[in-house]
């Protein structure tokens, strides 16, 4: 069995991402660019269910920008199989990334598609369900626990009351959330091996994907300010306060 | 005129209050007349509650045994079906919402708006964007129906008192075998749900172990509270995941929300930042979390909280 698994190229989350002033857009130029952290921890699942003897070969896809082949060779330095860079000059939206996602899963055929839950930049949350729906499969998604048994896989998810836990079909799309698992640290001689790796490059134009990219972006603003308020000196001038609110 | 179709979230025969709050953002939008859809094994009495919800014209049924769980797979087909009477289909920003509403989404051939925090006319919303560091005004293209999910906390629960008429929805659509729901383990007891409470008490790093994180449950009880944490809690494993409170976890908007031990990162301060009184206890006085608290107490959380229950 294949899996495919996406990795977004995004800000990195250590970066405090400010608002231009003129409120076109964020001011994102020279900051560090990482794989979308949950991205990360759907591909070390991909490796752990292939070392288990589950699967076959992990392919890791990026759309984007030639610079995403970045992210692509980090990928493959974790011990993806193989990369697919499908190159684009401008932004694409979520349903424009799940139909060029379904036109790769009609080409490899996995049995499963690993996504992060949601990407760090637009916290959109919407590609894997997309895809899901396109393919006209199963998803699972916020995963917290897979396991895989033949062509079935049962998958814990996090959801607001709980856990809920899924039982669904291959081929089908998961989307993973922060606690599944730790994904590895890179090895010096992982990024030398994973030089020989094949990486492969389709323009997005060359797919005939019919843009899904229908939202335009207006405006961009800071999040409003709350007001500072006070610091009480102790524990009783605190209850007084809550009391003065009405809300004790 | 806006049509607006708003998908019920329910759990063992109780809707959600996300419910009632997707209703408020759409009447927002001036004109529209408001619908609810029930998917249930059993709708009758979640579309009784629904029908209560003052602002809605008609609350449609889908009674099918498959409609037991929410099953996005199961449930976006048969929204799909009764779509077209529709120019919005709106669901909670759950995670039932956000697992069912790209699906719809796709289905229909249309982007998805997630999360939007207002609604500034019929085609046009805001939403918080690099874990609300940035809000976006988002423009959706006039001649599409508009799917989005709605950021419950950014509204005030629709009142009651309404009188909408009930009807089953005609639905002839093939669902899908290939998801099977398999269980649900709910956490939380017998507190307050976090997402609703109107007091939340949470926990940070500096509890320092589950053990010490018993001193939150202890507080949260004697005020009545639900009980969240923060990322760093939840993942150094004092607290269980469904208790994360931020970005990545639950987006709340409780009148009181008592921070304890949280510094007070970005993604954390995300999901308070509607909330009606925030206070803080934290030993370090620059903590970022002093920056958003309207009460704030510089002490040591474990002689500072013995110390407010014994007064309460």
């Amino acid at each position: 069995m294949k899996i495919l698994v996406g990795l977004k190229r995004v800000v990195d989350y250590t970066v405090r991402v400010q608002v231009k002033p003129d409120g076109s857009g964020v001011a994102i130029d020279g900051v560090k660019m990482s794989i979308n952290p949950f991205d990360e921890i759907a591909l070390e699942e991909a490796l752990r269910l292939r070392e288990a003897g589950k699967a076959t070969e992990v392919i890791v896809v990026s759309i984007g920008q030639q610079t995403s082949m970045q992210q692509i060779d980090t990928g493959l330095a974790m011990g993806a199989n193989r990369g697919i860079l499908v190159k684009t000059d401008k932004p694409i939206q979520p349903l424009t990334a799940a139909r060029v996602l379904a036109k790769l899963v009609e080409k490899e055929q996995p049995g499963l598609v690993i996504l992060g839950k949601q990407a760090i930049d637009d916290d959109n949350s919407q590609t894997a369900q997309m895809l899901a729906a396109l393919i006209d499969r199963p998803q699972a998604t916020f995963a917290s626990k897979v396991e895989v048994d033949g062509n079935v896989a049962r998958v814990t998810r996090e959801v607001d009351v709980g856990l809920e836990t899924l039982e669904v079909d291959l081929p089908a799309v998961i989307s993973v959330d922060l606690r599944l698992n730790t994904p590895r640290f890179i090895k010096l001689p992982d990024i030398m091996k994973a030089k020989a790796k094949p990486r492969e490059t389709l323009e997005l134009a060359s797919l005939g994907v019919e843009s899904g990219d229908h939202l335009a972006a207006t405006h961009y603003a800071p999040p409003a300010k709350r007001q500072k308020g006070v610091v009480v000196k102790d524990v009783p001038e605190l209850i007084g306060a809550l009391k003065a609110k009405g809300l004790l | 005129m806006s049509k607006i179709l708003i998908i019920a979230e329910h759990l063992n025969g109780q809707l959600n209050q996300s419910t009632a709050k997707c209703v408020s953002c759409a009447s927002k939008i001036a004109g529209a007349s408001i619908d609810i859809v029930v998917l249930a094994a059993d709708p009758a009495p979640i579309a009784a509650q629904a029908a209560a919800i003052a602002g809605v014209s008609r609350v449609r049924t889908i009674a099918n045994a498959a409609n037991a769980n929410a099953i996005a797979a199961i449930y976006a087909p048969q929204v799909v079906a009764i779509a077209s009477d529709y120019t919005h289909v709106f669901g909670a920003s759950t995670t039932v919402g956000k697992d069912l509403m790209p699906r719809i989404a796709a289905l229909l051939g249309v982007s998805q708006l997630s999360d939007i925090m207002a609604a500034d006319d019929a085609h046009t919303f805001k939403r918080p964007i690099y874990a609300g560091n940035a809000i976006v005004t988002v423009k959706a293209p006039a001649g599409q129906i508009v799917v989005a999910t709605v950021r419950a906390a950014s509204f005030a629960a629709a009142g009651g008192g309404g009188n909408a008429t009930i009807e089953a929805a005609a639905v002839a659509v093939a669902l899908p075998t290939h998801t099977r729901y398999v269980n649900l383990q709910q956490g939380g007891g017998d507190r307050p749900d976090l997402q609703t409470a109107r007091i939340v008490v949470s926990g940070g790093r500096a509890l320092g172990s589950a053990d010490a994180f018993k001193l939150i449950y202890d507080f949260a009880d004697k005020l009545k509270a639900g009980v969240g944490a923060s990322r760093a809690a939840v993942d150094s494993g004092y607290a269980p995941n469904d208790m994360q409170v931020g970005q990545t976890g639950k987006i709340i908007a409780p009148e009181l929300y008592v921070a304890v031990g949280i510094s007070g990162a970005i993604q954390h301060l995300t999901g308070i930042k509607d909330a009606g009184t925030i206070v803080a206890i934290n030993k370090d006085a620059e903590a970022p979390i002093f920056e958003v608290a309207d009460i704030g107490l510089v002490a040591d959380l474990f002689k500072a909280v013995p110390e407010i229950m014994a007064a309460l």
